[in-house]
């Protein structure tokens, strides 16, 4: 009698009648006070705080939380963050006091991440995947002792939405992990709402603190108003040479499930993908990832049956997700978690971008072809992992700098889940994937050695110069499933 | 080898590296590569030294020709001694008229350059005079109609329905076809209005242009597809050329196809129509000889 606590009955006591509860009393939740909060949470040196990343560029909360945690004198912070945007370059001063030690992210972008690259992080950053950060918090790798969640909108007792409210952000599917697992759940929102709010992406019963704030974020950096399909005639011929590829995959087919980026040319695909599904009265299973207007379009015009949705990209998402059925919320677990069964691995096409590939396939999406960091896995790696087939679509060239190396500068994507390259020079597919090559053989698919490009590539443009680092490992690139892929070294200024 | 039809000709700015390195993945039949009014004239030198250096490095694999500047202008001997030891298929001479077609000839022969010549009309008096002007040298290939400049010439207000040039269209075509060279189209110039390209090119198409100058990589597909040979056009072409192979083997001068002669020209245009198609074999290039 496991329930009892392994107690025999006879040693069961029942409460007497003066022990009786009375009836209860909704907690008081609400707080306007940061700096008290801080000091309630009782946050001590070394302690670990997590924050989402929804609102993406135009965030305002991770910035208004550390420094106040900075003010409170509390050093050694691990700092979760889904991931970091140029808004967070605020943050290089409380890495040069201590305050944040270490940090824990999908992706980094602008001054922050080159403040780390070049040695400012006294500790060590570690690079996941969205999928992997899910993972690690679920299973308790990662302990957060409070997680600052910002909340579009969120009534009295901590129902949270991100549908609703002046900032929203439609699904908050990234800080699911956070808000069942960390110690202290902190909704922080500018807008509160009557009770009960809804649809809820985080309940009440996972909020201990609602703290109200002037302004969570900046609405045009959350979301873009529009997202548009490259005009680049290079990026189109890339992209129409991509739907030929998938032709040739035999996937196109009705039930095909499909995941493309936000990116110029992965929407350009996604573009021509609707027309040929269209064309060839092709009904889809589901799309999934960060959702844009395209795939809502689609959605309604019934090529897809459902769409999961781990983040909204433009206002025509969130319109989507609020009306639509079909339009799925979806958790980071639920899309990427190796340790679960996850979206990812009933996906049929990935199409995903790349700072760079090697002769083994390998990506890199972490750093930029200076060495500094400028990005990360996000979803890269699960969708690589999962998918039946991944496509990378990229020009050989940026900014006069060959996309193919022989070696990444850090592997982010391992190249053993890395299944086809088109660039507008040529389609590359993994040597590992005999199936397909044999299939592009049948479809009279023109490939390519990815060695033979490489080659092609330096002859126009030359072997670029080797990128100066320093000594010291400043990261680690961390696969999914918790292994270390690579380090990630300091680059010298 | 049979004289390609060119059922797109893409401009590309001389000027501009990115495009230039790109050219020829981009789809079009054809280049031109323009020295003459996508160039700035403080960028005519700057724009010469790129076409040189990108022609002599990249190896394309589509036909270039360049625009030159006209005969009025201070660049027109100086574009061409710039690109003479150039591999390109030709020049597209602007302004067309019969004294720069004359020049332009004479400079060719005494280079002893093998280039083609597609005869930019785009003024009313070159227009009126088309048949005469592209008769003044062996090397023109086509004739291509340059509507915007002539429609400033003739006073005509430029029209997205382009009634207004209905008329030398028209005499364009029939100019080339009495020569048995192409007639070329003006391009569309609303890059964004791809149903308007479509329209245009349809209907520049059913008045008998063999082609059309574009002026965006994003008009390439359409209008290829819609200058590309029906079904029924490649099969009739198949069989032809399947007859001419039988005609060869019995040693035949002649043979018919449900009862019409083919001769010379339909053999071309039979063979032309599987170039298009991507269904021409190698082994057709002995079928005339």
């Amino acid at each position: 009698m496991n329930y009892l606590n392994n107690k025999e009955l006879k040693d069961v006591k029942v409460i007497s009648k003066s022990e009786y509860p009375s009836k209860s009393v909704p907690k008081a939740k609400i707080t306007k006070d940061l700096s008290s909060l801080i000091k309630e949470l009782g946050l001590n040196d070394g302690a670990v705080l997590s924050f989402h990343h929804h609102l993406r560029n135009g965030d305002k909360v991770l910035n208004l939380v550390m420094k106040e945690v900075q003010k409170a004198g509390i050093k050694g912070i691990t700092l979760v963050a889904s991931s970091l945007f140029p808004a967070h370059e605020e943050l290089i001063p409380l890495l040069e006091d201590g305050t944040i030690e270490n940090i824990v992210t999908s992706y980094i972008s602008g001054g922050l991440g080159k403040a780390i690259s070049h040695g400012k992080l006294k500790g060590h950053i570690i690079m996941q995947s969205h999928g992997g950060r899910a993972r690690s918090i679920l299973n308790e790798e990662i302990k957060i002792d409070a997680a600052f969640i910002a909340s579009p909108s969120a009534d009295k007792m901590g129902n949270i939405s991100g549908v609703n409210g002046i900032n929203s952000c439609g699904t908050l599917g990234y800080a699911i992990a956070d808000g069942l697992k960390a110690k202290k759940v902190i909704a922080v929102t500018d807008s509160l709402l009557e009770y009960p709010n809804y649809p809820a992406d985080i309940t009440e019963d996972y909020v201990d603190h609602v703290l109200m704030v002037e302004s969570i974020g900046l609405k045009e950096g959350i979301v873009s108003g529009t997202t548009k399909v490259t005009k680049d005639p290079i990026g189109l011929k890339i992209a129409k040479d991509t739907l030929k590829v998938m032709e040739a995959t035999g996937l196109l087919k009705d039930g095909i499930s499909f995941q493309s980026g936000a990116g110029g040319i992965s929407l350009a695909v996604t573009s021509y993908l609707r027309d040929y599904m269209i064309e060839n009265n092709i009904k889809g299973s589901f799309a999934s990832g960060g959702i844009t207007g395209y795939l809502t379009d689609m959605l309604e015009e019934g090529l897809f049956t459902s769409l999961f949705d781990v983040q909204c990209f433009d206002l025509k998402a969130i319109e989507s997700l609020k009306k639509n059925p079909n339009h799925l919320r979806m958790s980071g677990s639920l899309y990427g978690n190796p340790e679960v069964s996850s979206v990812v691995d009933n996906l049929d096409i990935v199409i995903l971008g790349a700072t760079e590939i090697d002769t083994d396939f390998n990506v890199n999406v972490t750093t930029g072809s200076d060495g500094v960091l400028m990005g990360g896995s996000g979803g890269h790696q699960d969708t690589a992992a999962g998918s039946k087939v991944s496509i990378i679509v990229s020009k050989l060239f940026s900014s006069r700098i060959p996309f193919i190396k022989d070696r990444v500068d850090v592997i982010t994507t391992p190249g053993s889940t890395i299944d086809i390259l088109v660039t507008e020079r040529g389609i590359c597919v993994n040597p590992l994937r005999q199936d397909l090559i044999e299939k592009f053989n049948e479809a009279n698919l023109k490939i390519v050695d990815i060695k033979e490009l490489k080659e092609y590539a330096e002859k126009i443009m030359g072997e670029p110069k080797t990128i100066e680092k320093g000594e010291r490992i400043i990261g680690l690139s961390e696969y999914r499933d918790g292994s270390i892929i690579d380090y990630i070294y300091e680059v010298k200024e | 080898m049979i004289q390609m039809n060119y059922r797109t000709l893409l401009f590309i700015p001389g000027n501009n590296p990115g495009m230039l390195q790109n050219s020829d993945i981009l789809g079009a039949d054809g280049l031109i590569i323009d020295l003459e009014d996508a160039v700035a004239l403080t960028e005519k030198d700057a724009a010469r030294t790129l076409v040189r250096e990108y022609l002599t490095t990249f190896d394309t694999t589509t036909d270039v020709f360049i625009r030159i500047n006209p005969l009025d202008s201070p660049y027109f001997y100086e574009d061409l001694e710039a690109i003479k030891d150039l591999d390109i298929k030709g020049i597209v001479l602007p302004k067309a008229g019969i004294e720069p077609m004359e020049k332009l000839d004479e400079y060719l022969n005494e280079n002893n350059l093998e280039f083609d010549i597609i005869a930019l009309v785009e003024t009313a008096l070159g227009l009126e005079l088309a048949l005469d002007i592209v008769q003044r040298s062996k090397r023109v290939i086509g004739i291509f109609l340059g509507a915007e400049d002539l429609t400033l010439d003739l006073g005509a207000k430029r029209t997205k329905e382009s009634k207004e040039i209905q008329y030398a269209r028209s005499r364009i075509i029939a100019a080339s076809k009495a020569l048995g060279i192409q007639a070329i189209d003006t391009p569309f110039t609303d890059t964004d209005d791809i149903e308007g390209l479509k329209i245009d090119t349809q209907n520049a198409k059913n008045l008998g242009m063999t082609g059309k100058t574009v002026i965006s990589p994003r008009h390439v597909d359409e209008v290829n597809t819609l200058f590309s040979p029906s079904k029924a056009d490649i099969e009739y072409a198949l069989r032809v050329v399947e007859g001419v192979k039988v005609a060869n083997e019995k040693g035949l001068g002649a043979f018919s196809i449900e009862g019409k002669m083919i001769d010379k020209p339909i053999i071309l245009r039979a063979l032309n129509t599987l170039k298009l198609s991507g269904q021409y074999k190698e082994e057709y290039d002995e079928l005339l000889k």
